[in-house]
């Protein structure tokens, strides 16, 4: 009879668990590097203002950038919950249906037109390279009537992204702006300074709690839109509110530390394993849990080769693409 | 009595009309089947009915307003509406899904109040559903999981009810199963229960009230008396029925039926 019984650990114990593991992972982050410091130092470097090399460097160069990691982490597989339960369509990724790509079409264009806008600036046009992205995806989606299955998304999702990339990539050929666009998009979180912090987490706090605010009616969106209909859920305005967040969250992401793929694909499968497809703790567990995702793939970037960077982009995507199979593979269902 | 009705409705795509200038009414605290052959527009006739798609023209009006100005929730408290097959939910319990059904009644992140638990209670106790309450739902059988679906329309204690095939894909037993508690909701809590039904036969056994459609346009419309007829059947199968008797119920019931001659063109 024990699968009677309700679920047996509670959803703060996870969450609590979630934190703690974020934590760890967060002081790994910190100590381990291209320049290996101490636990001590890192203390010291987040509580006083003591200023020995190794702390202004903590400080100043390490520190903004795993905080960097955990918004991005965390805003990057919101984004992909919200798009996985607003389309019911469990390949759903900001980066594999061309919101990433439109962002980057959008920076290339403004270094080109605007070269001295300012970080404000750049995050803007992100948002609307990334509403442009995804406009174009679902509307095409949309030219077929009775809709859309998930594969068929990702492919036009493919199509899209390739063709916003050509754009970007002819557009910094042309204005001789090669450099400074794959600077941003391919740099991970390179170079990430407080001064962009301070822009950016605000912006994604407020995404996520308006996500998180609206994770109910997540919920009843991704159990069939009919369902939500006769409960009564308005559901254009509620897909054109969680639409806005999703852009919001992707375009910040975007403009922090450029293209990055299957990390909204990944965490919102492995946290349903884990707490269940109730968006109300789908949400706030992808949140810690992509940050810690980040937070990992990005230290093992930074030190897996040191003193040189791998890549971020590609360690998560070295790590989507086989689940991505076994998603294709599984008709959707990674854990069962 | 008659609250919910139909006002001249076509529904359809750009030039091409599914339904057809269609008025009709629906009677209260009855058990109505909607019947007609593949593609006559009886689902969308039932999605539009329940604002789930939008008319071209016409209106449906409940209490004498038109349910495309009313507020969608406050519509919601008042009828509910059982999909055709809804899509599976994984990882939801049967007791998570049904408690869906109180969201009308709900505000912010929607904490569950005493009287919601207990119509909750209430629902899968009438659906025979409450030893279900802690599995997941795909772990049931297609019976089951369509009386959980119906659990979950009933916790939204509406007074009226729609559902677009409630039997499809089930066995006879189950079939029966799933009919007759609407048959019960209805008798012992006066529901007024709307559906679309495949089966003619069932039809005419539960319905008080039977609609036959084709191509969008009302052929007939009356008590299973009227409606199941050779004459009837004919115009909205193309079928040539030949008419018994239920020997149990004593309803109308096509014994057996051939394609009529020159149909299949």
């Amino acid at each position: 009879m024990t699968k009677e019984k309700q679920q047996s650990i509670p959803f703060v114990i996870k969450f609590i668990v979630g934190i703690i593991v974020l934590i760890c992972i967060f002081t790994v982050a910190m100590v381990f590097g291209a320049a290996n410091t101490s636990v001590r130092e890192v203390w010291l470097a987040i509580t006083s203002d003591s200023a020995s090399d190794t702390i202004t460097m903590i400080r100043e160069i390490r520190l903004p950038r795993e905080v960097g990691a955990i918004f991005v982490g965390a805003a990057l597989s919101v984004a992909g919950a919200i798009m996985q339960g607003m389309t019911r369509n469990p390949l759903a990724d900001p980066g594999l249906l061309g919101l990433t790509a439109g962002a980057n079409a959008a920076l290339a264009i403004t270094f080109a037109l605007l070269p001295s806008i300012n970080y404000f600036g750049i995050m803007i046009a992100c948002f609307i390279g990334a509403a442009i992205g995804a406009v174009l995806v679902f509307g095409i989606g949309m030219l077929k009537r009775g809709g859309f299955s998930p594969l068929r998304m990702v492919l036009t999702g493919t199509a899209v992204s390739a063709f916003l990339y050509a754009i970007a990539d002819g557009v910094s050929l042309y204005f001789k702006i090669s450099k400074n666009v794959s600077m941003w998009t391919a740099g991970g979180l390179v170079g990430t300074a407080w001064s962009q912090l301070q822009l950016i987490t605000p912006i994604i706090i407020v995404g996520l709690i308006v996500a998180l605010l609206l994770s109910r009616q997540l919920t009843l969106l991704s159990l069939s839109e009919e369902v939500a209909v006769g409960l009564g859920q308005n559901t254009m305005r509620v897909k054109i509110i969680l639409f806005f967040i999703i852009i919001i969250l992707v375009g910040t992401s975007v403009a922090l530390v450029g293209n990055m793929a299957f990390i909204g694909l990944m965490v919102p499968h492995i946290v349903r394993a884990i707490v269940g497809t109730d968006y109300r703790l789908v949400i706030p567990m992808s949140a810690i849990t992509g940050a810690s995702f980040m937070l990992l793939a990005d230290t093992v970037g930074r030190t897996i080769n040191a003193p040189y960077e791998t890549p971020i982009a590609a360690i998560i995507a070295v790590l989507g693409l086989p689940f991505f199979l076994i998603i294709v593979r599984r008709g959707g269902k990674v854990f069962s | 009595m008659v609250r919910l009705y139909t006002d001249d409705l076509s529904i359809g795509y750009g030039d091409r009309l599914i339904v057809k200038g269609l008025s009709i009414s629906i009677p209260d605290k009855k058990i109505t089947t909607i019947i007609g052959a593949n593609g006559c527009g009886k689902s969308t006739l039932l999605k539009t009915m329940t604002r789930i798609i939008s008319q071209q023209s016409g209106a449906v009006l409940l209490d004498g307003e038109n349910i495309a100005k009313q507020n969608t929730k406050d519509l919601a408290s008042k009828m509910a509406i059982l999909p055709q097959t809804p899509e599976s939910v994984s990882g939801l319990t049967v007791g998570e899904l049904v408690s869906y059904g109180r969201f009308p009644y709900q505000k912010g992140l929607g904490r569950l109040t005493k009287e919601d638990y207990d119509v909750i209670e209430w629902a899968l106790d009438v659906t025979g559903t409450t030893e279900f309450k802690y599995r997941s739902v795909d772990a049931l059988s297609g019976g089951q999981r369509q009386r959980v679906w119906i659990a979950m329309a009933l916790a939204q204690e509406t007074e009226i009810i729609f559902l677009d095939e409630p039997t499809t894909y089930l066995d006879l037993a189950h079939q029966l199963e799933v009919l007759s508690l609407l048959q019960k909701l209805n008798k012992e809590q006066e529901r007024t229960i709307i559906m679309v039904l495949h089966d003619l036969n069932q039809a005419a056994r539960f319905a008080d009230y039977i609609i036959a459609l084709k191509d969008g346009e009302i052929v007939k419309a009356g008590n299973c008396e009227d409606v199941i007829t050779a004459d009837v059947l004919e115009k909205v199968f193309a079928i040539d029925a030949h008419i018994g008797i239920d020997p149990r119920t004593n309803k109308p019931m096509c014994v057996t039926y051939d394609l009529l001659e020159g149909a299949n063109k």
